[in-house]
């Protein structure tokens, strides 16, 4: 068996020392940093890359805050607007609505009073021709010639009764 | 070419070298060698060379390859096994290439050769029960000394725990040697039935071949990442003992 065989261990010590050594230093200074320098640099980007989106992902929810908070606050401004508007249409609308009724009410007041004039007057001439009718009523009947005072005074008395 | 199934295994000098009393030809094994720190080397410093921020799928490979190491490092050993990554990435790199290239058909698998893999797992128990002793001091002993047992058995656990500490070198460095070697010999032994049974029997030891392939390269990956994890393992005992 060639493993065995004494001679050849000190050629293949040798050279396995001098192989080995050259490996560990080639591997040490050249061949690791490089690699551990291309891994640290792509973890470094992918951290960097991570906070920048979380910063603006934090950026754009502040973003979207603000664009509520002003939609809110148009929305409300404008309901305050249109409240503003509706109660201003509403009052002039009661104003409006009192005016007519507050002409209505005197028209009304007036026409009554012109009523209340009319019968006065009407009333007035009642007395006035039930004398009349009574007076002539008595003088046909009774061939009795009666003093307006007379006649008048009854026919008060009469209306009054009624 | 040999039939021999261990012929694959031999030492061949290419430039006789001596130094200072020592044979330090370059053999075979060390074309091997070179080679696994070659191919590694440009593997990840050219896979690497567009560091680029989106990786294509040869960077994606030594990207995934620094990464599983540094896991394997921090799931074993914790915070503490930063400072021995490098060596540990080393240790995977050159047995798991070593491993996948001598599965090159007429390549040479250095991993192979115990005097490799002992060499390899001497170098992590030695430093690894430095490691320890200079963390810890003496009080790296009671490492031998398993908690909650009663004193009367202590004179046998005792010899017990430093008996299976000393043997870890030589079963990291045996399981590795064996597996590769008897992976390559039944490779071989099967693929040398394939012309003596002709075109009609020849497919049978064949198709073995295919399948023994298949799963060399599992094994050849298992076997460095077993190597890897259990030199994370002993260098987490030292680090935190028990």
């Amino acid at each position: 068996m060639p493993q065995l065989d004494v001679t050849t261990f000190a050629p293949q010590i040798v050279w396995l020392v001098i192989t080995f050594l050259a490996m560990y230093f080639i591997m040490a200074k050249v061949a690791l940093p490089r690699i551990a320098e291309v891994l640290d640099e792509r973890q470094t980007r992918i951290d960097d890359n991570l906070a920048k989106a979380a910063a603006l992902k934090v950026e754009a929810e502040q973003a979207a805050a603000a664009y509520e908070q002003s939609l809110a606050e148009a929305r409300s401004k404008a309901q305050d607007e249109v409240k503003v508007v509706i109660d201003q249409a509403n009052a002039a609308q009661a104003k409006a609505q009192e005016e007519l009724a507050a002409k209505l009410d005197k028209k009304l007041a007036e026409a009554e009073a012109r009523i209340a004039d009319a019968k006065d007057k009407a009333l007035a001439n009642i007395t006035e021709v039930s004398a009349d009718v009574a007076k002539a009523t008595v003088e046909k009947l009774s061939g009795v010639s009666v003093d307006d005072a007379a006649v008048n005074a009854a026919v008060a008395k009469a209306m009054e009764q009624n | 070419m040999s039939n021999n199934p261990l012929h694959q295994f031999q030492i061949n000098t290419i430039v006789p070298v001596e130094f200072a009393g020592i044979d330090a030809s370059f053999t075979n094994s060390a074309v091997a060698m070179v080679a696994t720190v070659a191919v590694v080397s440009i593997f990840l410093i050219m896979g690497m060379g567009s560091r680029a921020l989106v990786p294509g799928r040869w960077q994606s490979m030594a990207e995934l390859s620094y990464s599983f190491v540094a896991d394997m490092v921090r799931d074993n050993v914790g915070n503490e096994g930063r400072k021995y990554f490098p060596i540990i990435f080393s240790l995977f790199m050159f047995i798991l290439f070593g491993n996948f290239l001598g599965l090159l058909p007429y390549s040479f698998t250095f991993t192979s050769h115990v005097a490799v893999t002992f060499t390899l797992a001497m170098a992590v128990f030695i430093g690894v029960t430095l490691i320890g002793i200079a963390r810890h001091g003496l009080h790296f002993f009671t490492f031998f000394v398993p908690g909650g047992v009663p004193a009367v058995m202590l004179p046998l656990l005792v010899p017990i725990e430093i008996i299976s500490y000393l043997s870890r070198p030589v079963s990291l460095s045996i399981r590795l040697f064996a597996n590769m070697t008897a992976g390559h010999t039944m490779m071989k032994v099967f693929a040398a039935f394939i012309v003596p049974l002709g075109f009609l029997g020849g497919w049978a030891p064949f198709a073995v071949d295919v399948a023994l392939t298949g799963f060399e390269f599992l094994v050849a990956f298992l076997q460095a990442y077993v190597f890897a994890v259990l030199t994370c393992i002993y260098l987490n005992d030292s680090i935190h003992l028990h």
